[in-house]
């Protein structure tokens, strides 16, 4: 009973688990399986977006007066560091596949550290002024502080639902982008102590698509909320 | 490993051969396990649990429901126990039922496979399961829920004051679970095939659990996005559904049937498939028209997707969406008729053998025809205007969802039974409860149908505002305890077969599939080498087999064994 | 032509929609039997033929036939796109309301009906039609969702916040059909219901002129508010026990009353019009505000009439009140 392992895996290389039969189809599977889990993400933002379309489609003018009180600069600014954070992350796997570890890692800590800014822009210079202001959806006060007087005429309604929207959105991508965080400094600290685990470039790749996915999403969500046309 | 006994005198006599079963006995080499077969088990061990707490809560409604002013509950405590039954039994027994119990179980061991391709994934979907299994019935324990399974806002997010949100929370988590399950099957069933097990060569079952796989997929995240607004709406005072705000009340319906109308096909296919195999070993033929089968399964999975709206039709969308919801939902009718007809075909000049799993495989297909020739009237708009929401609708999906998912899951259960665990159960109290399964059934949800018509709204705790109904509503409840015989007498022969059944060889059926080539219970990682397919799939022949009586020649083969020793 | 008996599990054909409903309901339940029966009797003659042990002819399987997949593919198909065409039809007709229709308004809330006729007179729980005009009710709620369905004129339709939706019918038949909420609404869904009281024409006008007034020239005040605590339905709330919607108002009068606000007072005749005509001054312990305001709908007559009635609701061990409607159709 010392053992679980009762017949005949008698493979091979550790690397490989011993429900596959190479790192050919190891590797396959993860990226396979990665790729079927974008497409759960995909649907779970795809529902909001719907939810998006829906309501603006049905309070163009008022949406288009609301997302003036929004920063398109900080968006900006926030769409460029999370474009560069997906240049750096590609560099990381480049760099993971060569097992260049030093490079490796100094590119995967500049994704962290700018996905950590993006997070910062957002809560710092975004939300917490909006806190301020009393547009969070659980601490509502309207129109109470708003920036221009077009905005007194938008209905109290309309504009908690846009900000609700707009939290339940950009809250969500942050979330995802927190998690990013997260992973990516597990994946540093795997790579330092040299663990089994990340010998292999693949982690890294997996990681990589996930964050170009929460990229992607950024760049849908940057035009949508911050560059309504008139 | 072990084999160093040779020439050492006084071994104890080797024990039973190590399976997944007996391969570690404690607690912590069941809860750690990441054995695709241990976590089926586990699976099998929670659904049958939460089976039981929607089946009294069931049997309770159904009580309740024999006076037109009630006999025991106040409404209130009504609506939370229909609620109870509808959530459990639709999140936490019929999505997970055959697919990760049955499916768990037997795509590795279809495939030729050691395991799935992410085995821990595999557990953790457990645990995230059980997790909103627990959330749920705390919620029930805190004082219950009221909104019905459908949790349809403004209701359920700004009039109920029960526990919605640890039960929406719950719900969510349930999908994760899906999820987990989704994407180790279709990486799995896609990456590790045997070799010669070519698409083309693979068990129905396996297709249907495709199927059933991408459903999961694309359905699942946009629930669990609704139910995590529905959540927030709660929680952060967020205002996605309200209509207060100018929201659409609508729009949660929508949200709730792109999930909820394809989540009726996960529960379906899998039994399909099930049905499949069980129609093709009893029958010994090979399926006929394997291809249209097959791919009538991704038919109804791509049409599931298409057709929502037919839950909508009074609900105030416009007319128009409901006209094309419904020519849509006619459609599905195609990919489903398909799969009867050959069915019905793969019996012409079988070798049909009536046992238990074909008891309920037949009993699948007549059940499952009149569930979705009922659904004709349902998509169909202006039939679908005085039945809808009417108890027409809830024999309806009854019909399709009971007796087609549990009949599914019964067989399957029963077929597959001897594999698991090794034992042989009653093959008459087998057959029994599956008779009684069908008759109870019928009993019970045909009253329902003509109360339907006559006009009984669900979810009524009173009817005495039509005390006409009553006698119909009588006659269902007497049903319904037939049903519960049935339903709870494979609990004690299938827990008494554990210990006293006879021992199953590795094919007792004599069926096709790779999960037969293998010892029964199976060995942890399945099989000793790889297994290499060179038959087409169902490589039964009717008239060779009609010499043989498989399992006569078992037993006789086990009590010679006996004899011997 | 259609037409047929009244059988006990066909619902009362009560509309201009009913007949038709019915064949249609009638023609896919043919369907459904034959090829339900059809396919057991294929199956149970392929048990019987080929059963295990039997001397039948088993050489030479098919194990595909294209022609026959065809077959049972498009011929269902087609049998599904005739009652699709059909259906569509129908539902298209039952959608658009024709233009003569009088009109009805009516409000769904928690658990009440409560229904505007064109001259202003109000019913609640209970609506009372002329027979052979189309009437179209336009509907709102004023919280949740709620659906209102006459069975026995085969129409539903849900009762959405935020939005009108509308619902025609005429009525072929006098006599009382029963109203239901069909999509769940809380607690007392199973009991918001009532009537639709189908009246002659002649009638409805009469009724109309007199403010909805049942009850005849010369009755007495309890009489009167018998009349009106029928019309408003109160009895619906008011039962013959307390519930979570409202107190039984049985024995009422004379008891002392404990408020939400601590205080408390004597039921008396100043009390119930206190109670009827603003009931949110003062709330009775335990319950919310789900009582509605009847300060626009009640004049002082009828205030009077009605505490009336209710003081004899003391007097009586079970009430007239609490027993249904008259005349329903049972």
């Amino acid at each position: 009973m010392a053992s679980t392992h009762v017949d005949s895996t008698s493979h091979h290389d550790p690397e490989v688990y011993h429900q596959f039969e190479t790192l050919e189809q190891q590797n396959d599977s993860y990226i396979v399986g990665m790729w079927t889990f974008l497409v759960t993400e995909i649907m779970f933002f795809g529902g909001m977006f719907f939810i998006y379309i829906i309501y603006r489609w049905s309070n163009q003018d008022m949406f288009y007066r609301l997302h003036t009180e929004l920063s398109w600069p900080l968006g900006a600014l926030n769409t460029v560091i999370l474009l560069l954070s997906s240049f750096t992350m590609a560099c990381a796997v480049h760099h993971a596949t060569l097992k260049n570890r030093k490079p490796q890692q100094i590119f995967m800590g500049l994704t962290a550290l700018l996905a950590s800014g993006f997070l910062v822009v957002k809560l710092a210079f975004e939300w917490y002024p909006k806190w301020q202001h009393g547009h969070m959806p659980w601490y509502w006060d309207w129109p109470g502080h708003v920036s221009s007087p077009d905005l007194l005429q938008v209905p109290g309604g309309t504009a908690k639902m846009f900000y609700s929207l707009y939290f339940a959105m950009t809250g969500l991508h942050g979330i995802h982008v927190l998690i990013g965080i997260i992973c990516i400094v597990i994946l540093m600290y795997l790579t330092k102590i040299k663990s089994i685990l990340v010998d292999s470039f693949l982690p890294t790749e997996m990681f990589g698509l996930y964050w170009h996915f929460v990229d992607l999403v950024w760049i849908f969500l940057f035009p949508l909320f911050y560059l309504m046309p008139k | 490993m072990s084999a160093t006994s040779v020439g050492i005198p006084d071994v104890p006599k080797p024990k039973e051969e190590k399976n997944y079963l007996n391969n570690g006995n404690t607690i912590a080499s069941w809860l750690l396990t990441t054995d695709h077969k241990r976590i089926a088990i586990l699976y099998l061990i929670s659904v049958s649990f939460f089976f039981l707490v929607g089946g009294t809560a069931a049997g309770l409604v159904r009580l309740e429901l024999t006076s037109p002013r009630g006999i025991f509950f106040e409404n209130e405590t009504y609506n939370k126990i229909f609620s109870l039954h509808g959530i459990i039994m639709v999140f936490f027994f019929l999505i997970p039922a055959i697919p990760a119990v049955i499916g768990n179980f037997l795509v590795p061991l279809m495939c030729g496979a050691r395991d799935l391709a992410f085995p821990r994934m595999n557990l953790l979907s457990w645990y995230v399961f059980i997790s909103g299994g627990f959330l749920a019935v705390l919620a029930m324990l805190l004082g219950g829920v009221d909104t019905g399974w459908t949790f349809y806002t403004p209701y359920s997010s700004l009039y109920s004051n029960t526990q919605v949100t640890l039960a929406v929370f719950g719900g969510f988590l349930a999908g994760f679970s899906s999820i987990f399950t989704g994407i180790n099957f279709i990486v799995t069933i896609h990456k590790m095939r045997a070799p010669g097990l070519t698409w083309f060569r693979l068990p129905l079952f396996l297709w249907a659990q495709y199927a059933t796989s991408v459903i999961i997929i694309l359905g699942t995240p946009v629930i669990a996005i609704t139910l995590l607004l529905l959540f927030a709406e709660r929680v952060l005072k967020l205002g996605v559904f309200s209509p207060e705000l100018g929201g659409d009340p609508v729009l949660f319906q929508h949200m709730f049937w792109f999930y909820s109308h394809p989540a009726v096909y996960i529960m379906i296919l899998p039994a399909m498939g099930v049905t499949n195999e069980i129609i093709s070993c009893f029958s010994r033929r090979r399926v006929f028209g394997y291809s249209f089968v097959a791919f009538s399964s991704l038919a109804i999975a791509g049409l599931g997707f298409l057709v929502w709206g037919h839950h909508m039709f009074v609900s105030g969308q416009s007319m128009y969406q409901g006209l094309v919801f419904s020519i849509i939902t006619f459609l599905v009718a195609v990919p489903s008729a398909i799969k009867i007809f050959n069915w019905v075909a793969t019996m012409y000049k079988g070798s049909i053998r009536l046992q238990t799993p074909m008891w309920y495989g037949m009993g699948f297909i007549g059940l499952f025809l009149v569930g979705g020739l009922t659904g004709l009237f349902l998509s169909s708009m202006a039939s679908d205007v005085h039945l809808h929401d009417t108890y027409f609708v809830v024999a309806h999906f009854h019909y399709v969802m009971v007796g087609g998912t549990i009949m599914g899951y019964m067989g399957g259960l029963h077929m597959w039974w001897p594999k698991m665990t090794g034992r042989m159960y009653p093959e008459f109290l087998g057959q029994l409860s599956a008779m009684l399964v069908f008759v109870g059934f019928n009993m019970t949800f045909i009253p329902q149908f003509i109360v339907g018509y006559l006009g009984m709204p669900r979810r009524y705790h009173y009817y005495y505002l039509a005390p006409e109904f009553q006698v119909y509503n009588i006659m269902s409840t007497l049903g319904t305890t037939v049903l519960g015989i049935g339903y709870i007498l494979p609990v004690f022969y299938l827990l008494w077969s554990l210990k006293y059944g006879r021992k199953a060889g590795p094919n007792p059926w004599h069926a096709w599939g790779l999960e037969w080539t293998t010892a029964s219970p199976p060995p942890t990682f399945n099989f000793a080498t790889v297994p290499i397919v060179t038959s087409e799939a169902y490589d039964y022949d009717a008239v060779s087999d009609e010499q043989h009586d498989f399992l006569r020649e078992e037993e006789d083969a086990a009590k010679a064994a006996e004899g011997k020793e | 032509m259609w037409n047929v008996p009244h059988l006990p599990f066909i619902p009362e054909q009560a509309s201009t929609f009913a007949v038709e409903y019915d064949l249609m309901y009638w023609t896919i339940m043919a369907l459904t039997i034959f090829f339900t029966v059809g396919t057991c009797a294929f199956i149970a003659f392929f048990v019987a033929k080929y059963h295990h042990g039997s001397k039948a002819d088993r050489s030479n399987p098919p194990a595909a036939n294209h022609l026959l997949e065809i077959a049972w593919s498009v011929i269902p198909l087609l049998m599904a796109l005739v009652i699709f065409a059909w259906n569509a039809d129908f539902y298209v007709r039952m959608r658009m309301p024709p233009k003569e229709s009088m009109n009805i308004f009516v409000v769904g809330k928690q658990w009440m009906w409560h229904l505007q006729h064109p001259n202003g007179v109000r019913e609640n729980n209970r609506l009372t039609v002329p027979v052979g005009v189309p009437i179209k009710l336009t509907m709102i709620s004023q919280d949740v969702l709620h659906s209102f369905y006459v069975p026995q004129f085969r129409v539903k339709q849900d009762v959405i916040p935020g939005r009108y939706t509308m619902l025609w019918f005429q009525a072929t038949k006098i006599g009382t059909f029963n109203l239901f909420c069909t999509e769940y609404c809380g607690t007392q869904h199973s009991e918001m219901g009532g009537y639709v009281r189908v009246v002659s024409q002649a009638d409805y006008a009469k009724w109309l002129a007199n403010g909805g007034d049942d009850t005849l020239p010369n009755a007495s005040p309890v009489e009167l508010g018998k009349a009106l605590w029928d019309r408003y339905s109160c009895g619906n709330c008011h039962g013959v026990k307390d519930t979570e919607r409202g107190p039984s108002l049985i024995g009422m009068f004379g008891k002392k009353r404990e408020f939400t606000d601590g205080t408390s007072a004597e039921a008396d005749q100043v009390y119930v019009r206190d109670a009827v005509l603003y009931p949110y001054r003062k709330i009775l312990k335990g319950y919310d505000q789900t009582m509605p305001e009847y300060s626009d709908l009640l004049n002082e007559d009828q205030v009077i009439q009605l505490s009336l009635y209710m003081k004899t609701m003391g007097e009586t061990e079970k009430p007239a009140a609490l027993t249904p409607v008259q005349g329903t159709n049972r």
